[in-house]
């Protein structure tokens, strides 16, 4: 929550008072608050249900839940996180960050980005009734693969449709806000190349979210055909194709995680500049880098699907693209590096998270790029393995970048400076249980344990009881995060305008007070 | 002092001795089986190439990394440099990058292009991924069966101790001669599965309505296991695939008997059976088919999974029972299980139900025979 | 500075996107039929010119597998499990089909070929899987498969396996029956 601070040229216009001003507001802050508390929520509820599966995966056998149920767990589990926490988590940081990075009063549609972040509490109000409905909710994985999902799903599968149509007409509609902003209400002076590097991550995600939200709609729309209007899109029996299902998906799921980690990158950018004390390195290689890994997002779609039945052409040609696309990143670890080689470094919590995140989301790297080369995917696919490398780049990943991105920018949205030993705590039993967590999973995956299994073979009880306790623990150190937000909010020692040290030079934001005033740069400022 | 080194020697130990060790070695729990056939061994060896030029970049790129953090702390007085770009420093991280994928590419070609190998089988065996079980149907010698989960229930729900081989048994496992290139053709017959052995590194999903190939050829004798890897529903982790590699002579054992027992079988269809008999066989047909979902003491998991202890159905429907094993029920998780399965065991497991439990106790518990199935069947009413 | 071309734009690309999607539907039929992919062709097909003057013929081993998809109750099988034949020569397989119950159905045969590469080297001129087939109950019926053998087939295959899934399109057709009586 913003605080409610009126400047000195408006005293008579601060923000409205009561409920309805978060229900009617037009103000990027309001709404980028909106969307981070909605993000917060929705961490616990599909981290309980992750609790709820390691629970059930403690220890081999059924003790807590039936399949029936542990399968509405891992896909709604996945199915929050993805459209419900990260995506958006980084839509409400655009907001609120955005607009001042580039000198701009708001966004381009304010109202439309009201509607855009109210279309999500809809959504996944209607996906989390499905639980409580007799049949049960979606049950088929967040990749909901047809048949399983057509032919075989529980009906309220139309209700899960329709739930992620409104995720993705929010997406679209906050994308399309996000590029008209950024085209069109920079400050003068301030070139493509001079915008900071959030901006720019957001830009090119914005332009991978029209592009595949839409593909997203189609597949879902052609499964709703299928159930319900006797078509045969994936019904072989009707001259349709299941793989189509998945080569349709994945079209729109590939370019989807590289969504969920650009404006990781931009923020892990800002952070390490700041507390490096040194520019960015490679500014320019750093832009081309996120444009590359995003053109290229568009042809490694079926690496998800290498024991599908594809031809060898295929499959090799897959291969290829896919491993492409660790050079563009890997450029972009070495660039942060050399960024903090012989720069100033101090160890405040977001610089940690970033640093972690640098280190992890490499590590996620390396068996992203096991998972590229074909035939040891044979022995990989669909096996804790990829459960390993996915969270990795996820959770240490895009989370840490998010929590990263909050810990940076909160003194500025509350004008207090967050409790940094209560951070540093945060910091270091997160990375702890994040590693407890999900370091095993690569064992596990390897020595033969599937995905989406209930139960399993004795060999991997002792793995699977360690990831469990990590996870535990995982789960439990977040509340901490929450109740650091709050405690900032209400108190803390009084933030100056620049924050960190030495970044009024490293952006726009750092220019304003903090917290900063319900509506900045009504003026534009000049940018050199 | 001397305790904070002796910490660091162990971790050295673990990290740079025991775990490269264990990770290199055979059986561990820690990493990909080498497995037994020549592919198995290749995919095993290129996936310990990429790991250790993954481990020796991370070396590399996290020493550089936490050097520069420990070298460059501002506590420590460090003052920033202000270069912030080096050209030829991109290009040449960027050219090494790119070198270092191709020389993995190479291998990765290799192996793939003797993994999809797609030259004929000696045997073909036509592989079926059922809701929740395999079919396994040997091209050459006509003979087929389902393999099933023979985990006990009681194992699942934590009632007695569990086995050796907790979820990786069945009761019929797919029998293969050494030494002979086997062809699996591999589809599926409801939603998409996927047949793996991590021991002949084969996997390929089972897709309705498609053909999908792998082949092996096995040179040791053994029992491999594997699973089925797509999700398919509630049991997708109770399918367990089993293989048995046998020396030839005791795989020509065993088809010639396999031969024989399906000729028997289909007599058992004309025989008179006893209501013992029955019940015997029906039991043993519900343990393995029908006891995950209506439960070991027939009460079920109401309503996804009706009782059948007290069921009207059980006690006083006959030809609805018939017709509900027979058809199985629309929308429902239960089968048709009278597709699958001979007039024998339809009839032995009917009989049954109607004896278990509190059944039997309710007076007229007449049986149900193989021919009442037979008869169901030819029915011809409009 | 102008706002509205840019949202008209992203408005183009998104409603171009979703069209898009609907369109990988058609796009994906072509190139399977195109490369033959999962034997995914529709009708008939012939040898070509340059394929009828290869003379020289080799043998080609066929099998054949059916497959009832779900619990469809008819009774499905080819009467010969595999035929050993001459590429460039017709070649005819026949298999039997019954309705074993007491309603009238409608049954369709999805056709599978392994390896998929062989796919375009097997030319069906007729077959049973080209169209759906009704059967009343408790009728028996036996059908062919003609079909010739490319000689072009490249020489490493030396067999082709051909998978045929039955599937009950009863309700289907009901259904579009239904609509089209509207």
């Amino acid at each position: 929550m913003s605080t409610v601070v009126e400047t000195h040229d408006h005293g008579h216009h601060g923000p409205a008072k009561g409920l309805t001003r978060w229900l009617f507001t037009t103000n990027h802050k309001d709404i980028g608050t909106l969307y981070l508390w909605f993000s917060c929520l929705m961490l616990f509820i599909g981290g309980s249900m992750a609790m709820v599966i390691r629970a059930e995966l403690f220890q081999p056998g059924l003790q807590i839940v039936q399949p029936e149920f542990f399968n509405q767990m891992t896909t709604n589990h996945g199915l929050i996180m993805v459209f419900g926490v990260i995506m958006p988590a980084f839509v409400g940081l655009a907001n609120w960050m955005i607009p001042m990075q580039i000198g701009a009063p708001d966004m381009a549609l304010p109202r439309l980005n009201n509607l855009s972040f109210w279309l999500l509490p809809m959504a996944f109000g209607i996906l989390l009734s499905t639980l409580f409905m007799p049949e049960g909710g979606p049950n088929f994985g967040w990749t909901f693969y047809a048949p399983l999902s057509t032919t075989y799903a529980p009906s309220t599968v139309n209700f899960f449709i329709f739930s992620v149509h409104i995720m993705g007409i929010s997406s679209i509609l906050g994308s399309i806000n996000i590029i008209t902003t950024i085209f069109n209400m920079r400050a003068p002076g301030m070139t493509l190349m001079k915008m900071p590097l959030f901006v720019w991550s957001w830009l090119i995600t914005a332009y991978l979210l029209i592009a595949v939200m839409p593909v997203l709609a189609g597949v879902v729309t052609m499964m709703l055909m299928d159930i319900n209007f006797g078509t045969s899109f994936f019904n072989a029996g009707g001259g349709g194709d299941p793989v189509l299902f998945q080569h349709v998906f994945w079209f729109f799921g590939h370019p989807e995680v590289y969504i969920m980690i650009l404006p990781a990158f931009g923020i892990a950018s800002h952070i390490i500049e700041t507390f490096s004390r040194k520019p960015i390195f490679g500014y320019t290689s750093m832009v081309y880098a996120m444009s590359s890994i995003a053109i290229l997002s568009f042809v490694v779609w079926a690496h998800h699907m290498f024991t599908v039945g594809m031809p060898l052409a295929g499959e090799l040609f897959f291969m290829y693209s896919t491993m492409l696309i660790a050079i563009p990143t890997g450029v972009k670890v070495f660039n942060w590096i050399a960024t903090m080689y012989k720069g100033s470094i101090s160890f405040e919590t977001p610089m940690l998270f970033a640093i972690a995140f640098v280190a992890l989301f490499t590590i996620g790297g390396f068996s992203g790029l096991m998972l590229a080369i074909v035939p040891a995917d044979f022995q990989y696919h669909d096996t804790y393995f990829v459960v390993a490398h996915f969270h990795y780049v996820l959770v240490p990943g895009s989370l840490f970048g998010i929590i990263a991105g909050v810990y940076y920018w909160l003194p500025k949205w509350t004008g207090n400076m967050y409790d940094e030993t209560l951070g540093q705590l945060h910091f270091w039993l997160t990375f702890v249980s994040v590693n407890l967590t999900f370091f095993p999973m690569h064992f596990v995956g390897l020595a033969g344990m599937p995905r989406r299994y209930p139960d399993y073979a004795l060999q991997f009880a002792d793995f699977n009881m360690i990831i469990s306790v990590g996870s535990f623990l995982f789960g439990i150190s977040q509340l901490l995060l929450v109740f650091i937000v709050i405690k900032s909010i209400r108190a803390g020692k009084k933030a100056k305008p620049e924050v960190w040290e030495g970044s009024g030079k490293l952006g726009l934001e750092w220019t304003l007070e903090s917290p900063a005033p319900y509506h900045t740069f009504t003026v534009q400022p000049e940018v050199k | 002092m001397a305790y904070l080194r002796k910490c660091y020697f162990k971790f050295y130990q673990i990290v740079f001795l025991i775990l490269p060790a264990s990770l290199l070695g055979e059986a561990s729990d820690y990493n990909m089986p080498v497995g037994v056939t020549e592919v198995s061994k290749e995919i095993f060896d290129l996936h310990m190439l990429i790991f250790w030029v993954c481990v020796w970049i991370g070396v590399v790129v996290f020493g550089i990394m936490f050097w520069s953090l420990w070298k460059y702390r501002k506590s420590k007085g460090a003052v920033a440099a202000d270069f912030d770009d080096h050209f030829w420093l991109e290009i040449g991280w960027t050219v090494v990058a790119t070198l270092i994928l191709v020389v993995i590419a190479i291998p990765s070609t290799k192996v793939m292009v003797t993994a999809y190998d797609d030259a004929e089988g000696e045997i073909n065996i036509m592989v079926t991924g059922h809701q929740w079980k395999w079919h396994y149907k040997y091209l050459e010698d006509g003979i087929s069966f389902f393999s099933n989960l023979s985990t006990d229930q009681e194992q699942i729900n934590n009632q007695i101790p569990k086995g050796e081989f907790y979820l990786r048994e069945v009761d019929e496992p797919l029998v293969i001669p050494i030494n002979t290139r086997i062809r699996f053709l591999i589809t599926g017959n409801d939603v998409i599965h996927s047949w793996w052995v991590p021991d002949f590194a084969v996997k390929q999903d089972a897709v309705p309505g498609f053909i999908n190939t792998a082949w092996t050829n096995v040179p040791e004798t053994g029992i491999y296991r594997g699973a089925c890897t797509e999700l398919c529903g509630i049991k997708h982790a109770f399918m367990p695939v089993v293989v048995r590699a046998v020396e030839q002579a005791e795989y020509d054992a065993w088809v010639a008997e396999k031969i024989v027992l399906a000729e028997q079988e289909k007599m058992l269809t004309s025989k008179e059976w006893t209501k013992a008999e029955l019940v015997e066989r029906g039991e043993s047909f519900y343990l393995t088919n029908c006891v995950a979902c209506h439960q070991v003491n027939g009460k079920g998991i109401p309503p996804v999974f009706p009782t059948l202890d007290g069921s009207q159905i059980v006690l006083n429907d006959t030809q609805r029972q018939i017709e509900i094993l027979m058809e199985g029920v629309q929308g429902s998780a239960m089968a048709a299980f009278g597709s699958q399965y001979s007039e024998v065991d339809i009839a032995a497991v009917i009989t049954y139900t109607r004896q278990a439990w509190s059944n039997g106790k309710n007076g007229d518990s007449a049986i149900v025979t193989p021919q009442d199935i037979v008869a169901y069947k030819n029915r011809t009413e409009l | 500075m102008d706002s509205k071309k840019t949202i008209r734009n992203l408005l183009g690309i998104v409603f171009g996107m979703f069209a898009f999607g609907f369109l990988l539907v058609p796009i994906y039929d072509v190139f399977c039929e195109i490369t033959g992919l999962n034997g995914k062709v529709t009708g008939p097909s012939y040898l070509s010119e340059s394929s009828r003057d290869i003379t020289d013929q080799r043998e080609v081993l066929i099998q054949f597998m059916t497959h009832n998809n779900e619990s469809m109750p008819w009774t499905f099988k080819s009467k010969k499990v595999q035929m050993r034949i001459k590429t460039g020569s017709q070649q005819e397989a026949i298999f039997v089909f019954e309705n074993t119950t007491d309603k009238e159905m409608v049954g369709q045969v999805i056709p599978s070929v392994s390896p998929g590469r062989g796919a375009e080297f097997f030319h069906k001129t007729e077959c049973f899987c080209f169209e759906s087939q009704t059967l009343a109950a408790g009728e028996r019926v036996e059908l062919p498969v003609r079909f010739i053998v490319d000689p072009a087939l490249p020489e490493e295959i030396g067999s082709l396996s051909l998978g045929y899934t039955l599937f009950d399109i009863t309700d289907q057709i009901k259904e579009s029956q239904a609509l089209a009586n509207l």
